[in-house]
């Protein structure tokens, strides 16, 4: 028992230590508001790129669109908060009380799908979306009103402080939940695809999403969006505990769930959709699970970001922007959470920091000719990424115990099989190979 | 959630199902209304203002043909070696560059003038517009061979994304050392065009010429159809039956059928004057679209010949059937790529030339968003094939065109991603694209 605690002690503990420096540095003020931001940068970049690891590293369909979800994660937990600040609690009503009732009626809708065999994708598609027009339009029309004045009531009993933090969390959850919906619906007819179109579908996606934040005050009715002049106003709520807080619980959850049984479902699919099928897994619901549980991580990413740069402009959203996950993830290594976390934080720090502070002013532009270049060099040098396969222990996923000695299956022509070794290969990260999909 | 993801069928009462059929029509039912609504749009379009419907239709015609120039080396490199590459995009940019300092700079269409002093301006724009198009179509082909040699080539046995990112990578090279100062910078250059812009009206264009356009398409869909006939008619054994179907595929004849067709249709619209409810429209195609079409087609006469008839495009036939049995019958695949990669590359800088003399503008960026265009187009019309790429450009230059002038012009280029994303989702392998094979 101690031996598996330990990991996870280690772990923990080093994310706490890593936490009261950086909390004490900032509070004796030691690190400025650049380096903070790029911190927090780091973070929600890091969360995008865990989410996506887990859509392409361990469920294997690549998806570029994860910075639509962030793009639907940021603008929408700011527009709450800034109507909320601005004392209208309309936009928190909406968000939370829709997305729960959102979820009512998929449930409702799935069960109501699954009386039927033959029920085509486009069908599905169509009932959901439908579910969702519905448990939007009852939110704005009726629940706004009605619990309106509620929220506002019940949060204007507690201090400013304490309610701001509070609608700053349902914000959060509602910026994520809207970026969860966004991406069922989404995958619900794209996941049905194979590989490269829904890399392409998704890229569509990226870009369509750009053009609908370049057009909110026109073509939709959020005229504090401002459209292609970006939304400012937005208040500045995001803190260091934040930050963490929510870096860990993508960690954790993430981990979490790649330890259950959904998660060998999940890399089961990647394996082979086809002897996933054979032994019974769902290979459609593990993949619409894995893409909205990666897409809902890109959504909290976007409400962490959008509270830190109290700012947000289409042009960040950008589908240019969206290699960046993409570019992370493969760096680290494919199905590598230790590497998408290390790269990550270490992608903002290089591109965005040190390059930006140390090279000469003219040479700005230089930057982004010269990270192709170190892709480039890395592709050939090293595709697997920098870590290639390795998990921190605490992230590792434990393979069941091997049988005992004397049972029939163990390896017969090696009796003498020394503890030590069988402990290392216990521990081995996995022993299932990324399917190599060659460009023969 | 483990237990409906990984044992669906166990939900303790057995479940009576009924035939989803009715979903499937209701949600077909619905996207028909969707459909139908368009159309009603287009029409009331139409209705209302004939000209204008109609000079949209010629300017959706010119992007289309331009996106089909793109639209084919995605397509030849997709077919061949797997692989989107995003930097085609690039080659396109740097085929508009070419074109711009050979005009600005060198003065290079006006070669002729320099040698025959005394030569007619209408002979010399012909030539120097061949030449400058020729010379761009050469940079960008040796751009693109490099680009296949020391990027791609390194890693055709490494895992598809590595290539996937490395395109990525190579597009952002090239874009972002375009930026540099001394190299393109990053500002919107305006564009001389090589030839003087004439607009043809109501009028201007004798009857002459289009009449003698009119005798020869019909003189080649005579042809044409003679042919068919010949071919179907029964008695395969029989010399005549080969060598109609041989015929019938011949380059000239696709040249007349399409050259002389499109010509035909435009210069009788730009001729005529459409009279309704007792006004006038006068249509007007500049030469620009003459050009642009004409070129287009030429190239891409050509490209089908080369593809067809020659041992070059039997080898890059049997690349991508098939490259292990290719390299047992000697073909060099290595080479033959390459080629390939050429043969696209060199269109792609053709349709920078177009692309900027219509438009009037170059950019070190200009390439991104018509490059994703065309390879939607690609897919639309079914990725692999060539035909399948000219369809779906047009189809994509009208929708693109339509949906800026009839539904709304910031929403152009999300209408044509959604474009993407409806075809891919009701006709996943595209118009003329063959249906994926089941690898099992």
């Amino acid at each position: 028992m101690r031996q598996r605690m330990k990991p996870s002690i280690t772990f923990l503990g080093v994310g706490l230590l890593i936490f009261v420096v950086i909390q004490a540095l900032l509070s004796f003020g030691l690190l400025n508001n650049y380096w903070r931001g790029i911190i927090y940068w780091g973070a929600a970049i890091t969360m995008v790129s865990l989410g996506l690891n887990l859509i392409y590293g361990f469920n294997g369909q690549f998806s570029l669109g994860q910075y639509g979800f962030y793009a639907i994660g940021a603008y929408g937990s700011a527009d709450v908060t800034y109507r909320w600040v601005r004392g209208d609690p309309s936009a928190l009503v909406v968000v939370l009380a829709g997305s729960l009732l959102v979820l009512g009626l998929y449930a409702l809708v799935s069960a109501f799908l699954r009386r039927f065999y033959g029920v085509t994708v486009m069908a599905r598609f169509t009932f959901f979306l439908l579910a969702t027009i519905l448990a939007f339009a009852i939110a704005v029309i009726v629940l706004v009103p009605v619990l309106g004045p509620v929220f506002t009531a019940v949060l204007g009993v507690l201090p400013t402080v304490a309610s701001n933090q509070i609608v700053f969390l349902l914000a959060l959850l509602g910026g994520a939940a809207l970026a969860g919906i966004a991406s069922f619906l989404f995958g619900i007819p794209v996941l049905e695809l194979g590989s490269d179109y829904f890399g392409i579908a998704t890229l569509g996606f990226t870009i369509i999403i750009k053009v609908l934040l370049d057009n909110t005050d026109t073509i939709l009715p959020f005229p504090e969006m401002k459209g292609a002049r970006g939304m400012i106003g937005i208040p500045q709520w995001t803190t260091w505990p934040w930050v963490f807080g929510s870096l860990l619980l993508v960690v954790l959850v993430m981990r979490n769930v790649l330890h259950s049984s959904v998660g060998r479902a999940i890399v089961s699919v990647r394996e082979d959709e086809r002897a996933a099928e054979l032994v019974g897994v769902d290979v459609t619901n593990t993949k619409i699970l894995a893409f909205v549980l990666g897409s809902i991580f890109a959504g909290l990413a976007g409400g962490i970001r959008a509270h830190d740069l109290a700012f947000l402009h289409p042009q960040s959203f950008n589908f240019i922007q969206s290699f960046n996950p993409l570019i992370i993830v493969v760096f680290g290594g494919l199905a590598s959470m230790t590497g998408t976390l290390i790269t990550g934080f270490f992608w903002i720090f290089l591109l965005e920091g040190f390059l930006r502070l140390f090279l000469p002013t003219g040479f700005e532009t230089w930057r982004l000719v010269v990270y192709p270049l170190i892709l480039l060099l890395m592709m050939l040098l090293r595709p697997e990424g920098v870590f290639g396969r390795y998990e921190l222990p605490f992230l590792r996923r434990e393979m069941p115990p091997l049988p005992e000695k004397d049972s029939t299956t163990v390896v017969v022509d090696t009796p003498q099989v020394a503890p030590e070794s069988l402990t290392s290969l216990r521990m081995s990260p996995q022993v299932v190979e990324i399917t190599q999909e060659k460009t023969v | 959630m483990a237990q409906t993801l990984l044992r669906p069928a166990q939900n303790g009462v057995m479940l009576k199902r009924r035939n989803g059929m009715a979903l499937n029509r209701f949600s077909q039912g619905l996207f028909a209304l969707l459909g139908l609504l368009v159309v009603y749009v287009l029409a009331s379009a139409f209705w209302q203002n004939p000209g204008l419907f109609v000079q949209q239709v010629l300017n959706g015609l010119q992007l289309g043909f331009i996106y089909a120039l793109i639209a084919l080396g995605y397509t030849m490199i997709y077919g061949i070696v797997k692989l989107i590459n995003f930097a085609h995009g690039d080659v396109f940019m740097v085929g508009a560059f070419t074109s711009f300092y050979a005009v600005a700079t060198l003065d290079l269409h006006r070669w002729p003038a320099w040698i025959f002093p005394g030569i007619a301006e209408g002979l010399m724009m012909l030539v120097g517009t061949v030449t400058v198009i020729l010379l761009s179509m050469l940079i960008s082909a040796v751009l693109a061979m490099v680009m296949e040699r020391f990027a791609y080539r390194p890693l055709r046995n490494k895992p598809r994304i590595a290539a996937l990112i490395t395109a990525i990578g190579v597009s952002f090279f090239i874009e972002y050392f375009g930026a540099l100062p001394f190299v393109y910078t990053n500002n919107y250059i305006t564009y001389p065009r090589p030839f003087e812009v004439s607009v043809y009206s109501a009028g201007m264009i004798s009857p002459w010429i289009i009449s003698v356009v009119w005798v020869l398409f019909t003189v080649s869909v005579v042809v044409f159809s003679w042919l068919t006939w010949l071919s179907r008619k029964g008695n395969s054994r029989s010399r005549f039956h080969v060598q109609a179907q041989t015929w019938k595929r011949h380059p000239l004849l696709q040249f007349g059928l399409l050259f002389f067709g499109f010509m035909a249709v435009v210069l009788t619209l730009t001729g005529a004057r459409i009279e309704t409810r007792g006004r006038v429209w006068d249509l007007s195609a500049s030469s620009v679209t003459l050009v642009i079409m004409g070129a287009s087609i030429v190239l891409q006469v050509i490209l089908q010949y080369i593809v067809s008839r020659t041992r070059l495009g039997k080898a890059m036939r049997a690349a991508a059937y098939d490259k292990g049995v290719a390299r047992l019958m000697g073909i060099n695949v290595d080479g033959v790529i390459t080629l390939t990669f050429a043969l696209g590359g060199g269109l792609a800088g053709a349709a920078g030339v177009l692309y900027a003399t219509a438009f009037r503008q170059v950019h070190h960026l200009m390439g991104l968003i018509p490059g994703l265009k065309a390879f939607v187009a690609a897919v639309v019309g079914g990725i692999g094939s060539i035909p399948g790429a000219f369809v779906g450009s047009l189809i994509m230059g009208q929708t693109e065109v339509m949906a800026a002038a009839y539904i709304s012009t910031p929403m152009r280029d999300a209408v044509a991603f959604s474009l993407l994303i409806i075809v891919l989702l009701v006709w996943p392998q595209g118009i003329f694209g063959e249906p994926p094979a089941e690898k099992v």
